[in-house]
C-alpha cells in the first residue's frame, strides 16, 4: 500500500491504495469518478482515456502511483462551470453517441486531438487519430462529424480549451 | 410535425449524462458491504470434472467464500434453458442438453463457469481464483459445425446423439427439387457465415443483493430485457419468486443481442449473495466477454438457385448447418430457423423454396441472436447467390434483381412470411443513383491506372422485425408472447411519465418516445420522462431486440395515449360544456374544435386529480396502461451498394463508398435512425472485412482480445451515404417498420460482392482479410 | 495484476540502486507494454522502478546530422519534433505510427527497444540507422543489441539512457499493421547514405528484427524499388500466425521495402 496524491479536475486528492491499483480504478473506486470506463484488458478500446498533465492517456494502462503528483482531468472535469465543452456539445448536437459507454474516452481523445492539431483537422486525420478508441454503436460516422464540428467551433481557441 | 414531434431531428435527451460522465452503468453501482466476484472458468474445451478443491482459495487474503456447482444444485437452482421449442422434420423435439450455471460433472467449452470466488477486492478474488484446484479429465474436442456431425466426433451432450440438436425443414422439398431439375440455369454455392463476437463496449456485469430482512433480491444487470430476466430466473432457475426479485438494467452500454440472454453469472451472483450474506458484484473483463458472451452467426450452407430462360428464379434450395456452441442459449433455436429460413425469399418472387437446417453442438461458446439474427445469414446466402448468378448468366446484377423483385403487396412467400408493403425498386433506384452506379466503369479504369482493383457490389435485403405476433410465434414454438406494454402517467401539473417495457441501450428511447407524446399532445419533450429498465417501476415488458421498440413498444404507448386522450377529452368536454366528439388536443391545449374555448393540457390534468368537477361516475386521475400485440411482423427492406479498391500487392481493401437506401416505414427521429444504420453497416463491414473468430483444434479461442479480434476502427470505415424511401407499415398504428438491424443485415454481401467483382475471383470467405484477398488475387 | 511495489526514481543512479535492492524488480518507462502484460498476469515483477521522471533521460538533441534521443522520450515527442523530422524524417514518421495517440503519449523509445517485441517498430529503425544504444554501463551497437524475440544484450539491472545515430541522407519506414493489434505484420526501415544502404525488417521474422542484406546490396548500386524485383526474403524464416502466413509476410516485407524506398526518394 502507498499513499497516492494527485490533482484531479483541479482538486487535490489522495488515497491509500495497493501499488498495483490502476489509475482508472483509483478514479472510479476511490474518487467515485465513474465516468471513466474500462472496455478492454489490452489497452485498445480507449474507454478509459483521461488527460494526465494535459495529454490523453489510457488510465487502464497506468498505475495510480505512476500518476502521483500529476494533474489529471477526467470527463467529469471537462465542462467548466456547468457549461458543456464544445466537444461535448458537438457530440450531442451531431448524435456522436448511442450507448454512451465509449463516449467519455472518445470526448477526451477528441479534445486532445483538436489541441494537438491546433484546430486544423480533416476527416482522414480525425479517423486516423481515433485509432485508439473503439465504438461499437455509431460506425464512427457521427463521431467524426462531431469532432470536425467542434474543431471548427473551437477555431483558434483550440489550444487552450482543454484544461 | 412539431419541432419536437414525429419526424423532427431532435438532439437526444439522454446525452447529457453520458457526455459529462454521469451515466450509471451496472459497474458503477455500489451497495454498502458489496464484495467482488471472479469466476473460475474451465481452461479446457471438453473435460470431465473429477474434483474441485477450494480449501486453499478460501484461506487467501480477503476471501469471503468460494462456491461451486454442487452447492448451487443443493439449493435447487435450475439449469439454463432455451425458450423456443423446435421440432425436427420427423416430429421429434429438439435435443436440449443440460446447462448448469456452475458446471458439476463436465465442462463443454473454454470459459464454462465452474466456481465463484467472492472477496473484498477484485484483485484478491482473482488471486484466489487461481488457487482453486479443479481436477479435469480432458476429453476430445470438436469445434467445427460440419465435423461435429461426422461419425466418431466427440459426444458433447448425452441426449443429443451425434451432436445433432434438431434437423428442421421449411417449405416444399419435392416441388423445389423438381423446379430446380427443370431450371434453365442453376447457380450452386457453398457459403460460410463467419462466427462473430458481439462486443458491446460495456462488458457484461451483475450485482446481486439479497436482503435477508425483507427476504428480497435485487439484481442490477446489463440486460436488454430485465423483465424477461426476472421471469426466467423465477420460473425456470428457481432463484426467487417474481414478487421477491427486482431486476434493474440501468444504463446499458450496447447489447446487439448479446445482452438478451440470461447467463450463469447473474443467477450465481444472486444465489451467492444469499449464501454469503453480502452483495456480490461481478464485472466481465474483455477476454471473459470474448469467451462467454453468446456469439453470433456461424453457419455453413449449400445453396442452389434455379432460373428459367428469362432469368426468373424458379426455385431455391438451402441446406444449412448452424453451430449453436456448447449449450443452447435462450433464443438460440429460433435464430437459425424462424428468423433465418423464413426470409429466404428475400425481395424476390420465388415460387419454390425449401430450407433445411441442422443445428449442432460443438465445444465452443454458445451462439445466439446477434444484430440481425438469422436475417443477415439469409441475406448473405441470397445476395451472394444472386450476384454470382448474374455473373454466370452474363447480365447486370442490378437487372437480374430488378427482374425478380416482388411488386405486389401483400405478398405471401413460400416460407411463412406475408409482406404487407414495400417498394423495393425505389430503394434499388435510389441506391444506384446515389452510388453513381452507371459511372462505375470509368472509376474502375481510373483506379486501374493507379494500380488498384476497383469493384462494386450490391445487396437487396428484406428482414422481419417488430417481433412479434404472440399467437404466431407461440404456434412456432416460442415460450413467451412478444407483445409490449406501456403506461402513460399524467401528473397533476400535466407533465408525463411513460413507463415502457422496451429497454434503451443506445437506441435513444428517452427522446423518440417523448417525441411521440409531444406529437400527440403538443407539450415539450422536456415535460415527458421515459421510465424503463426496472421491474419494480414498470409492470411488465419484453425488452428491446429484433428492431421491435418502435414498431411494438411505441405502438403500446400509442394505445395507452389513446386511452389518456379519451379521458382527457371527456374531462374537457365536461368542463367546457361541449360535446366530447368536438374536443381536439393540439399545441398543449384541449379545445373545442373551431372555437376559442380551450383548456391548457395542465388544467385538464389538474382537474383529473383535484376531482372537484369530473363527469359523473368518472374515477379521478389520468393514467392509463396498454399492451400491444402486433398483428404481423414488419418488413424493413432496402438496397445497399458498396464500392471498394483493392491493393493487389497487399490485399488490403479500402471501402471507397457505401450507400444505404432503406425503407423503414415512418420515422420518428431521422437523426437517430441514420445513426442506427451507420452502426449496423459498420458491424456488417466488420463481419465482411475484419472480424474473424478462431478456435484452434483444442477449442482454445485464439481471438480472445482486441489484439487478435479485429474490431472496426474509424480508419477502417468511410462516411456513409444514407437515404430513406418510405412505404408505411400497414399493421401498426405508427406505420413503423424498424431500423435497428438493417445495416448489419444488408451490408456483408454488398462488401463481398464488391471485392469479388474487383479481383475477379468469387472464391472468398468472410472476413475478407488482406491476407485472404491477396491470396485470392493471386489465385484469380 | 499480481501484487507489486512501485518506486519512482529521480536519477539513473537512484534507479540502478533501487533495482539492486529490489527482489524481482523490473524497470518501467511508459509501461504501455509492461502494464498490459502484468494485467494479464503474464509478468509479475515484485517491484517496478519507474524511469519516466528522470530528467537526464528525456529529450532530443541534434547537432548537424548527429542525433541523440533520451530513452524516456515519448513516441509523441519523437513524432512531433520538427527538428528531428528535418534531419531524419523516417524515425519521426515511425514514431507517429506506433500504437495510438494515447499510447504515444506514454510509451518511450527506451522501453520499446528494451522490450524488443518482434513486432515493435523502433528496433527496425535502430538497426537500419546503425544506432548506438547507450546504457548506464556502456554503449552497444544496435547490431549487437537485438538478440531475438524479446531478447536483448541488456543485463538485468542495466538501463538504456539514450540512443544516438548519424542521420542518413535518406530514410523512410513503411509498415503494414496487424489489423487488430496494429503492431507491425511487416515494417521495413530503409536508410541510405551514399552507397551504404540498410534495410531492417520488423514484425515478420521468426527471430525478431533483422537486416535484409540481399536487398541492401541490390540497393547499394541502384536505390530504386525496382532493384528488389526478383528478390525475396526466406519464407522459412518468417512468422506465421492467424493473421498472416509466412508466405504472406514474405510478400509484405518486399512490398513494404519497395514503398519505403519510394518514400525515401
Amino acid at each position: 500500500m502507498s499513499k497516492v496524491e494527485m490533482t484531479v479536475n483541479g482538486r487535490s486528492v489522495s488515497g491509500d491504495v495497493e501499488d498495483r491499483t490502476l489509475l482508472v480504478h483509483f478514479l472510479r473506486e476511490h474518487l467515485g469518478l465513474t465516468g471513466t470506463h474500462v472496455g478492454c484488458d489490452t489497452s485498445q478500446c480507449g474507454a478509459c482515456v483521461v488527460h494526465v498533465d494535459g495529454k490523453a492517456v489510457k488510465s487502464c494502462t497506468m498505475l495510480a502511483a505512476q500518476a502521483a503528483r500529476a494533474e489529471v482531468t477526467t470527463i467529469e472535469g471537462l465542462a467548466a462551470g456547468g457549461e458543456l465543452h464544445p466537444v461535448q456539445a458537438a457530440f450531442k448536437e451531431h448524435h456522436g453517441l448511442q450507448c454512451g459507454f465509449c463516449t467519455p474516452g472518445m470526448i477526451m481523445a477528441a479534445v486532445d486531438m483538436i489541441n494537438r492539431h491546433s484546430g486544423k483537422l480533416d476527416e482522414k486525420t480525425v479517423r486516423a487519430e481515433l485509432e485508439g478508441n473503439i465504438c461499437r454503436c455509431t460506425g464512427y460516422h457521427n463521431i467524426v462529424k462531431a469532432v470536425l464540428a467542434a474543431t471548427e467551433q473551437m477555431g483558434g481557441a483550440a489550444k487552450v480549451a482543454a484544461e | 410535425m412539431g419541432i419536437e414531434g414525429i419526424g423532427a431531428r431532435v438532439a437526444r435527451k439522454e446525452d447529457k449524462r453520458f457526455i459529462t460522465g454521469k451515466g450509471r452503468f451496472t459497474e458503477d453501482m455500489v451497495v454498502p458491504g458489496m464484495k467482488q466476484a471472479v469466476f473460475v472458468r474451465s481452461p479446457h474445451a471438453h473435460a470431465n470434472i473429477k474434483g474441485i478443491d477450494v480449501s486453499a482459495a478460501k484461506a487467501m487474503p480477503g476471501v469471503i467464500d468460494v462456491l461451486a456447482g454442487d452447492e448451487l444444485a443443493e439449493d435447487g437452482i435450475g439449469s439454463l434453458i432455451c425458450g423456443w421449442m423446435i421440432h425436427s422434420r420427423d416430429g421429434s423435439p429438439m435435443n436440449m442438453g443440460e446447462w448448469r450455471p456452475l458446471a458439476q460433472s463436465k465442462v463443454r467449452y473454454v470459459g464454462d463457469a465452474v466456481a465463484i470466488v467472492i472477496a473484498d477486492t477484485r484483485a484478491q478474488a482473482r488471486d484466489a481464483a487461481e488457487a482453486v484446484e479443479v481436477e479435469y479429465k480432458v476429453l476430445p474436442v470438436v469445434t467445427d459445425p460440419a465435423e461435429t456431425l461426422q461419425d466418431g466426433a466427440p459426444q458433447i451432450h448425452d441426449n443429443a446423439p451425434g451432436n445433432l440438436i434438431f434437423n428442421w425443414g421449411i417449405g416444399e422439398e419435392e416441388a423445389t427439387d423438381s423446379a430446380l431439375a427443370g431450371a434453365a440455369h442453376v447457380t450452386e454455392m457453398e457459403i460460410v457465415n463467419n462466427r462473430l463476437v458481439p462486443n458491446a463496449m460495456e462488458p457484461r456485469a451483475a450485482l446481486g443483493h439479497y436482503d435477508a430482512a425483507e427476504d428480497h433480491y435485487t439484481c442490477w444487470t446489463t440486460s436488454q430485457n430485465p423483465h424477461v430476466a426476472r421471469l426466467v430466473m423465477s420460473a425456470f432457475y428457481n432463484v426467487a419468486p417474481e414478487n421477491k426479485l427486482r431486476v434493474i438494467a440501468p444504463d446499458v452500454g450496447g447489447g446487439f443481442g448479446s445482452k438478451i440472454y440470461i447467463y450463469p453469472e447473474e443467477i450465481v451472483c444472486l444465489w451467492a449473495s444469499k449464501k454469503t450474506g453480502v452483495p456480490v458484484k461481478w464485472v466481465a473483463d474483455r477476454t471473459e466477454a470474448f469467451l462467454t458472451d453468446a456469439h453470433g452467426r456461424d453457419h455453413v450452407t449449400k445453396v442452389k438457385m434455379g432460373f428459367d430462360a428469362d432469368n426468373r428464379i424458379v426455385g431455391l434450395k438451402v441446406d444449412t448447418i448452424a453451430n449453436l456452441g456448447a449449450y443452447m442459449s435462450l433464443f438460440s433455436s429460433a435464430t437459425p430457423t424462424y428468423l433465418y429460413a423464413t426470409l429466404l425469399s428475400g425481395q424476390y418472387n420465388i415460387p419454390n423454396i425449401y430450407g433445411n437446417v441442422r443445428a449442432v453442438y460443438t465445444n465452443t461458446a454458445p451462439v445466439d441472436a446477434y444484430r440481425g439474427a438469422g436475417r443477415p445469414e439469409a441475406t448473405y446466402v441470397l445476395e451472394r447467390t444472386m450476384e454470382t448468378a448474374a455473373r454466370e448468366l452474363g447480365i447486370s446484377p442490378a437487372e437480374l434483381r430488378r427482374a425478380n423483385l416482388i411488386r405486389e403487396f401483400p405478398h405471401q412467400t413460400p416460407v411463412i412470411m406475408n409482406y404487407d408493403t414495400g417498394d423495393f425498386e425505389a430503394s434499388l433506384n435510389a441506391a444506384m443513383k446515389a452510388a453513381d452506379y452507371d459511372g462505375f466503369p470509368a472509376r474502375k479504369a481510373e483506379a486501374e491506372g493507379r494500380g488498384k482493383k476497383r469493384g462494386i457490389g450490391m445487396s437487396c435485403y428484406i428482414e422481419a422485425c417488430g417481433i412479434a405476433p404472440s399467437q404466431a410465434v407461440g404456434s412456432l414454438g416460442a415460450g413467451v408472447g412478444l407483445w409490449e406494454s406501456a403506461e402513460v402517467r399524467v401528473n397533476a401539473v400535466g407533465t408525463i411519465e411513460v413507463l415502457t417495457g422496451s429497454h434503451s441501450h443506445g437506441q435513444g428511447h428517452e427522446t423518440t418516445f417523448a417525441q411521440l407524446v409531444s406529437d400527440r399532445l403538443g407539450i415539450p419533450i422536456d415535460n415527458v420522462s421515459i421510465v424503463h429498465g426496472d421491474t419494480d417501476k414498470v409492470q411488465m415488458g419484453m425488452g428491446t431486440y429484433g428492431s421491435r421498440s418502435g414498431a411494438v413498444g411505441m405502438s403500446a404507448i400509442v394505445k395507452a395515449l389513446d386511452k389518456v386522450e379519451k379521458k382527457a377529452k371527456m374531462i374537457a368536454a365536461h368542463l367546457l360544456e361541449a360535446d366530447e366528439a368536438d374536443i381536439v388536443i393540439e399545441n398543449g391545449q384541449v379545445k373545442v374544435a373551431g372555437t376559442d374555448k380551450a383548456l391548457g393540457w395542465h388544467e385538464v390534468a389538474l382537474n383529473a386529480y383535484t376531482a372537484h368537477n369530473l363527469p359523473g361516475g368518472m374515477e379521478p386521475g389520468l393514467k392509463e396502461g396498454a399492451f400491444y400485440d402486433p398483428a404481423n411482423f414488419t418488413f424493413p427492406a432496402g438496397c445497399y451498394i458498396c464500392e471498394v479498391e483493392v491493393d493487389p500487392q497487399t490485399g488490403k481493401t479500402e471501402i471507397i463508398q457505401f450507400v444505404a437506401a432503406d425503407d423503414f416505414g415512418n420515422i420518428i427521429n431521422p437523426m437517430i435512425v441514420e445513426g442506427q444504420v451507420h452502426g449496423g453497416v459498420a458491424q456488417g463491414i466488420g463481419q465482411a472485412l475484419l472480424e474473424g473468430t478462431v478456435y484452434d483444434e483444442g477449442g482454445q479461442l485464439l481471438t480472445a482480445s482486441y489484439m487478435d479480434y479485429c474490431m472496426p476502427r474509424a480508419g477502417d470505415l468511410p462516411s456513409f451515404q444514407v437515404s430513406h424511401q418510405t412505404t408505411e407499415c400497414t399493421t401498426n398504428p405508427l406505420g413503423i417498420k424498424g431500423c435497428g438491424e438493417a445495416g448489419a443485415i444488408g451490408s456483408p454481401p454488398a462488401v463481398i460482392n464488391a471485392i469479388t467483382d474487383a479481383i475477379g475471383n468469387n472464391n472468398l470467405t468472410m472476413p475478407a482479410t488482406s491476407q485472404k484477398v491477396w491470396a485470392a488475387v493471386n489465385a484469380a | 495484476m499480481y501484487e507489486t511495489s512501485y518506486h519512482r526514481a529521480e536519477s539513473v543512479e537512484e534507479a540502478a540502486k533501487k533495482m539492486g535492492t529490489a527482489e524481482g524488480g523490473k524497470y518501467v518507462a511508459g509501461g504501455q507494454t509492461l502494464i498490459p502484460t502484468m494485467k494479464q498476469r503474464l509478468a509479475s515483477p515484485d517491484a517496478l522502478i519507474d524511469l519516466r521522471h528522470i530528467p537526464d533521460m528525456k529529450g532530443i538533441s541534434i547537432n548537424g546530422k548527429d542525433v541523440r534521443i533520451g530513452a524516456a522520450t515519448t513516441h509523441a515527442e519523437v513524432a512531433s519534433s520538427a527538428d528531428l523530422d528535418a534531419v531524419c524524417p523516417g524515425i519521426a514518421s515511425l514514431a507517429g505510427h506506433i500504437g495510438d495517440p494515447h499510447v504515444r503519449h506514454m510509451g518511450t523509445i527506451g522501453g520499446s527497444i528494451a522490450n524488443n517485441d518482434p513486432a515493435a517498430d523502433y528496433p527496425a529503425a535502430m538497426l537500419a540507422l546503425g544506432a548506438a544504444i547507450h546504457t548506464n554501463k556502456r554503449e552497444i551497437a544496435a547490431g549487437d543489441f537485438f538478440a531475438g524475440m524479446f531478447e536483448t544484450a541488456l543485463e538485468e539491472d542495466e538501463i538504456i539512457t539514450a540512443v544516438s545515430f548519424t542521420a542518413p541522407e535518406k530514410c523512410a519506414y513503411s509498415k503494414f499493421p496487424n489489423p487488430a493489434s496494429r503492431y507491425a505484420m511487416a515494417g521495413v526501415f530503409v536508410a541510405r547514405t551514399g552507397d551504404d544502404v540498410r534495410v531492417a525488417v520488423t514484425g515478420a521474422g521468426m527471430d525478431g528484427v533483422f537486416r535484409w542484406e540481399e536487398a541492401e546490396s541490390a540497393l547499394g548500386s541502384n536505390f530504386a524499388a525496382s532493384a528488389l524485383e526478383g528478390l525475396a526474403v526466406n519464407e522459412g524464416e518468417m512468422l506465421s500466425d492467424i493473421h498472416g502466413s509466412a508466405e504472406y509476410r514474405a510478400n509484405l516485407v518486399k512490398v513494404m521495402a519497395m514503398r519505403a524506398i519510394a518514400e525515401a526518394g
